[in-house]
């Protein structure tokens, strides 16, 4: 391994800022990397020099980095893992990438995903599939699974992604590396090519949580141009705790046990033995909803990405496939431009929605989301930190799940409760299973990242994991 | 359980045309998924609960409403799979 690849991204843009390294040979280091890439994690990579406007004495140090697919990259392919979008390269830029560039990171390639951000596997790529770095026969995780894929085998140092119902914590889990999913309102969302926007947040995947924390303090901050969007209260700090002494974690039931690989449980536990070295107090609770959540998530975002995919048309961008008359055209553009899972989630969704069956259905889940908003909002007078395995199980196998939809959901069984809630999550490797990473989420009430990254940082530092182990 | 009839029927709504292998996987599988959704039904009566629509309470969050330049029209037609006349160009809806 090169002595350049070996450096954490807040390592290299130190380098880079004091004079040690030159940014244009780091720029080329990756690129040549990610141009050589066979995980088929990427879906562009930027082929030319390092782009001149980037000042590398920002924070982020020049240091380059992977953007999902779906962030609008000014006169760059930006697909969202769609053939409805094949060739659209948008004429604006997402405020999120737009603040990395402004911190100092040129944007080096686009990440293969799930179209539309729907699924926990990125075999719904319309592009194909990426394969995990670790075992070329299984998935990496998704939807943002190319951004994790990339960062696990070193052909970026660090990247962004979104997550809707854990599609940033999940394929982190699954690669080996951390993810972080911020409240949601801390990063814009203008420019994202939406899925559900209730629910939908970006954040970074990095080799470790102070690269993590250097990317969320680069990205959040409100934005004229998204009227949900809030910032966070406080700037993001490196992360610097070695202990977790007053911290206490709560660790739910509901979330822990039946449905979970025992090799998960396993690396689980002995990490909550670490914690209590580490001088954290840890009890077992209950989120009593959080069973419901995953109908509940079901319901809500199929909803909202019915309702926002409306959009592809094949009026004013993307695909057309002509027909005999204006409803035609609709029809047939959408039946030859969207994949499996995008036209199974828009019909559960017209369906949820469609006269009759709102209450039932769409009305009745936003009230369980209430609920399990509740549920985190009263354990947080007992505890600091909700803490669960990230996903159920290690990377399957490619395949494996493509066919019974409901299987590939409950992956994200674990992920969801913390989506519907808004609040900010965490997921950091947790040793192996299998031979194959697992992921130990940490979620927290609105707005604790600094915190988050505190307890990650300790906790990481006892865990050891080297997450360049599968670098090729 | 989804009908083949209540697909087909959802599918027009969503403007989306079907094949018939589509029709007829898509009523198994969605069916089975909407049985799990079934399971919201067992918490009962929920009358007292506030849905909840937006996670973080904010209020009216307006920006200052000053005029600000728009994209270029070329910028956005560009995109466009048939443009023409200053916009964007369609089928007619009567054709067929």
């Amino acid at each position: 391994m090169s002595e350049i690849l070996e450096l954490t991204a807040a390592q290299a843009g130190e380098r880079v800022r004091s004079g040690d390294l030159d940014k244009g040979e780091l720029w080329r280091a990756y690129r040549d990397r990610a141009l050589a890439d066979d995980l088929n994690a990427f879906t562009w990579v930027c082929e030319g020099d390092e782009p001149e406007a980037i000042d590398e004495g920002g924070p982020l140090g020049g240091v380059p980095i992977g953007i999902k697919d779906l962030f609008c990259t000014n006169g760059v392919p930006s697909q969202a893992g769609s053939k409805i979008l094949e060739g659209y390269r948008p004429p604006y830029t997402a405020t999120a990438v737009e603040r990395l560039m402004a911190a100092g990171a040129p944007v080096l390639a686009k990440t293969n995903q799930d179209e539309f951000a729907m699924g926990s596997s990125t075999e719904n790529s319309a592009y194909g599939p990426t394969l995990n770095p670790w075992d070329r026969t299984r998935v990496p995780g998704g939807s943002s699974g190319g951004s994790a894929a990339a960062v696990a085998a070193g052909t970026v140092p660090w990247s962004i992604g979104t997550d809707t119902g854990g599609s940033i914590r999940q394929p982190a889990a699954l690669c080996g590396i951390v993810g972080l999913k911020p409240t949601y309102g801390a990063v814009s969302r203008y420019g994202m090519i939406a899925f559900a926007s209730s629910l939908d947040q970006a954040g970074p995947f990095a080799r470790d949580t102070t690269d993590a924390a250097l990317l969320l303090g680069a990205m959040a901050g409100p934005d004229p141009c998204d009227s949900t969007s809030l910032g966070l209260p406080e700037p993001v700090r490196a992360p610097t705790a070695t202990d977790l002494k007053g911290i206490r974690l709560g660790v739910p039931e509901e979330l822990t046990g039946e449905g979970i690989e025992p090799g998960v449980l396993a690396a689980f536990s002995e990490t909550l033995d670490l914690a209590r070295q580490l001088g954290a107090t840890v009890e077992t609770m209950h989120l009593p909803h959080s069973p419901h959540g995953l109908a509940a998530y079901y319901l809500i975002a199929p909803a909202e990405c019915s309702s926002n995919l409306a959009r592809y048309d094949g009026v004013r961008y993307g695909l057309r496939t002509d027909g005999s008359d204006l409803l035609s055209m609709y029809t047939r553009t959408r039946e030859q431009g969207f994949g499996a899972e995008v036209k199974r989630r828009v019909l559960i969704g017209t369906y949820a929605l469609s006269s009759g069956y709102y209450d039932a259905y769409y009305g009745r889940a936003q009230k369980v989301r209430t609920l399990i908003a509740r549920d985190f909002t009263q354990a947080w007078e007992r505890f600091d930190f909700v803490v669960t395995p990230t996903a159920p199980g290690v990377a399957f196998e490619l395949g494996a799940k493509t066919q019974d939809p409901l299987a590939m959901y409950l992956n994200d069984a674990c992920t969801v409760p913390m989506s519907l809630a808004g609040i900010p999550a965490i997921s950091i490797p947790n040793g192996l299973a299998d031979g194959l990473p697992v992921g130990f989420q940490i979620a927290g009430p609105a707005f604790s990242e600094n915190r988050i990254l505190d307890a990650a940082h300790a906790l990481e530092q006892a865990i050891g994991f080297d997450s360049r182990r599968a670098f090729a | 359980m989804l009908s083949r009839d209540q697909v087909l029927y959802v599918a027009r709504l969503a403007r989306l045309e079907l094949t018939d292998d589509e029709v007829e996987r898509f009523s198994g599988e969605l069916s089975k998924v909407l049985d799990h959704i079934e399971k919201i039904s067992e918490l009962g009566d929920l009358a007292d609960v506030p849905p909840t629509s937006h996670v973080v309470e904010v209020e009216n969050a307006l920006r200052a409403d000053e005029p600000r330049p728009s994209w270029p029209r070329d910028a956005i037609l560009g995109s466009a799979p048939d443009a023409g006349q200053g916009g964007f160009r369609v089928p007619s809806p009567g054709a067929g």
